[in-house]
């Protein structure tokens, strides 16, 4: 009896001690699928690809920080702009993980597609190990994004109301060249001019190329940006809409809304107006 | 200045570092022989990594560098895509105007250069007699200018003025690459002078010392420049060396699958020379997969085919090549992880024609029981990535002739018509070394490299006059500090 209780407490005592390492062990893990990151062998990546611009301390205030007109994302702040979470909540892992290989179009964030999905995962493991706040808030639940209609001339004149009367254009312009009254007095959280997107330069949005990111950009917002979350104003149906609006003012861009909006005679003038405007020459950007 | 060495993860390696540098400096000069002569050449740097990228894009050398210069795929991609990134910052225009592609690189050193059994000539007596040759000393590498960069979107160069360490240019790279044609990563097209689409480059290479090269990559058997007969033209021919052509190149997004098909002038990358009016073809295939947190694996294979001339036909209009032979080089090759630790390793079959394997002109008799010589070679390179600061390489290298183009006749070496030994001219090389890199910066970058690397040639003493057949050994220490900016 006696020796069966010294076994039991020397295996409470052995399970006590197992805990914490435990606990540790798994405070640097992220799971994207079947991939298990982790954040040790993300500190050496982070170490070897990403210290220039975001910094030896995740602040953004790398040695190339003051050159870049686009700030490093400051991982200690944990303020993201590509989310499929609430404004104001932390991104999910699988988020973290997109942007990673996705990169940031007109920012100096290239994609890293070109590292493993293991590295990429270990990346986001370290990331999430500069703020605190990833010890104290939760990941918001990713908002629900309903199937997408089809798209109808009516709707994409639905979509333009909706540009008009939720005053988009007072900063991405009245014909979306990131030209509203708006546009040239906007800073980001670092107090840093930011330039509202322009969609006649056809360019990839931040976070994503699909009409499905379109939705959640306006969705959940860009956090750190100007750019707010539409969720509390706008009906899943009229998002939509204004989705497919919004691409038609991508005119270099094809996609079945701008041809849908071109055969109509108010489409067709206003994309013609549209491309009368200038790119930079050499930019590689289409006129 | 945001020094590497101020983080803390980083403050390990120093003191190792330190110690391994001290460690190879003691084992120099211990090393040093006091009988040095004349002088050994030493090839200069053709080395690349590309500083006015880092600037460029504000990352460190090791985002696309495993160890400068050798890439990793995040480089390799990068370069695949016409140096761009991809996030629509990568023409000139978005540049500040002050910026400046243009990035140089040397590398001064102390090196020292033995042979085995060198034809050593008395001055004072005129004789010859076969003993050990060594000198050292500090020399000069050749430098590099490298310049690259995007002229627009999707329309990229290189262009690379190099020097010998007598400073004498030429052009070492000169191209044009038109990229992302019909919007796919697919269809790219490059024309000018190139480095062969060789995913284990000479021009990355992390040995640097005289014999620290790839073999493989220039070997000739030595009956193609040892006939005293035939007024042929010199046949040369290195996958290392630079080429003139086109080539047509594609790859997947994340460069894990990579094709490229280049038609290429016969003239081994010389200009303004006969070539005979020929082409050469080289095709090259691999494809990348995943291995959980071992990493990236690649594996490979790439042939070589082309034809070169045997003979000139001059006037005074014009100088044209002719009598055109072929030859080949194929193989497969693997670039394989496990972690920190990493294997190159290749294998080559190669095989020329009679008429170039002899040296013979394609209008003269070919020596009685001449064959088109054939061979086998490979390597295994290690590399030890302690960190992006820190890496210890080693390579071993053999090169086995299987069929001699001239008949063995034991233990004779008679130029154009006999061959001593069935392995006469075979190779093997050992090289090991490590370079490190005190800091990183997105500004430029700098080594201490130190290697030793050894060559033996079987019978390769028979080439040298009244040599005794014994096989010929090369050793070669080299210590540098290596910069570019």
């Amino acid at each position: 009896m006696r020796a069966n209780k010294s076994m039991q407490w020397m295996f409470l005592a052995a399970a006590l001690l197992a805990l914490p390492s435990l606990a540790i062990a798994q405070q640097g893990e992220i799971h994207i699928g079947k991939v298990t990151g982790h954040s040790d062998a993300g500190k050496q990546l982070y170490y070897r690809f990403c210290w220039g611009c975001h910094g030896f301390h995740g602040d953004g205030n790398g040695e190339n920080g003051p050159y870049l007109n686009i700030l490093p994302r400051n991982f200690v702040a944990a303020t993201f702009k590509c989310r499929s979470t609430p404004t104001g909540t932390l991104p999910t892992d699988e988020d973290l993980y997109a942007s990673v290989g996705r990169g940031f179009a007109n920012s100096n964030m290239p994609a890293w597609i070109s590292l493993t999905k293991q590295q990429r995962a270990n990346m986001v493991a370290f990331i999430k190990t500069f703020s605190p706040r990833w010890k104290t808030d939760k990941p918001g639940d990713p908002i629900n994004v309903p199937a997408e209609p089809a798209a109808t001339l009516d709707g994409i004149k639905h979509g333009k109301e909706l540009f008009t009367k939720l005053e988009c254009w007072k900063c991405h312009g009245p014909e979306g060249r990131g030209d509203g009254p708006s546009a040239s007095t906007l800073t980001d959280s670092n107090d840093q001019p930011i330039r509202p997107y322009n969609f006649a330069e056809g360019s990839r949005f931040k976070c994503g190329t699909t009409n499905h990111d379109l939705y959640k950009i306006f969705m959940t917002g860009l956090d750190g940006t100007p750019m707010p979350s539409f969720a509390d104003v706008i009906k899943p149906e009229d998002a939509w809409d204004l989705v497919h609006y919004l691409r038609t003012l991508q005119v270099t861009h094809k996609s079945p809304e701008l041809t849908l909006w071109m055969g109509s005679k108010e489409g067709a003038e206003f994309v013609k107006a549209q491309k009368v405007g200038g790119t930079p020459t050499g930019s590689g950007i289409k006129q | 200045m945001f020094h590497w060495a101020s983080s803390s993860m980083k403050r390990r390696m120093p003191w190792l570092a330190s110690l391994l540098v001290c460690g190879f400096l003691v084992l120099t000069f211990l090393l040093i022989d006091s009988r040095s002569a004349s002088a050994l050449p030493i090839p200069p740097g053709k080395v690349h990594a590309i500083p006015a990228f880092a600037r460029k894009y504000g990352m460190p050398c090791s985002a696309c560098h495993e160890a400068w210069p050798k890439l990793n795929n995040f480089g390799q991609s990068f370069k695949d895509n016409g140096y761009q990134m991809g996030n629509d910052r990568d023409a000139p225009i978005f540049q500040q105007p002050a910026y400046w592609p243009v990035s140089f690189r040397m590398t001064p050193h102390w090196h020292r250069e033995s042979v085995d059994r060198a034809d050593i000539t008395n001055q004072a007596t005129g004789t010859t007699v076969e003993g050990r040759l060594t000198t050292h000393g500090f020399d000069l590498s050749g430098m590099d200018i490298l310049t690259a960069g995007t002229l627009a979107k999707n329309i990229s160069f290189l262009l690379v003025p190099a020097a010998g360490n007598d400073a004498v240019f030429a052009f070492e790279s000169a191209n044009v690459r038109f990229s992302n044609l019909l919007k796919s990563g697919w269809l790219n097209i490059k024309v000018g002078k190139f480095e062969l689409d060789n995913m284990i480059s000479e021009k990355r290479i992390m040995t640097l010392s005289a014999n620290g090269g790839y073999q493989i990559y220039h070997f000739q058997p030595v009956t193609e420049f040892t006939n005293p007969v035939a007024p042929l033209v010199p046949f040369t021919f290195g996958m290392g060396d630079n080429q003139i052509g086109a080539e047509l190149s594609g790859h997947s997004k994340n460069s894990y699958t990579r094709y490229s098909a280049a038609l290429l002038s016969s003239n081994d990358g010389s200009v303004s020379v006969p070539n005979g009016h020929g082409y050469n073809t080289y095709l090259t295939f691999s494809q990348a997969f995943e291995a959980g947190s071992l990493g990236l694996q690649r594996v490979g294979a790439f042939a070589y085919i082309g034809r070169a001339p045997t003979y000139l036909a001059t006037s005074s209009l014009l100088t044209d090549g002719f009598g055109q032979k072929s030859f080949y080089r194929a193989g497969f090759f693997g670039l394989w992880y496990l972690k920190k630790l990493d294997f190159m390793t290749m294998y080559t079959r190669g095989g020329d024609n009679v008429f170039l394997g002899t040296g013979t002109p394609s209008f003269s008799p070919l020596p009685v029981g001449a064959q088109g010589p054939t061979w086998n070679a490979g390597f295994i390179e290690t590399h030890l990535t302690v960190n992006p600061q820190f890496i210890l390489v080693n390579r071993y290298e053999l090169i086995r002739m299987s069929r001699q183009a001239l008949p063995v006749t034991p233990g004779v070496f008679e130029p154009g018509v006999s061959v001593p030994s069935a392995d006469f001219g075979d190779i093997d090389a050992l090289v090991f070394g490590y370079r490190y890199y005190p800091f990183m910066s997105s500004r430029a970058g700098f080594a201490i490299h130190n290697e030793f690397s050894t060559v033996r040639q079987r019978g390769g003493t028979a080439l040298l006059p009244g040599g005794s057949g014994k096989d010929l050994t090369n050793n070669s220490l080299f210590i540098g500090f290596d910069f570019i900016f």
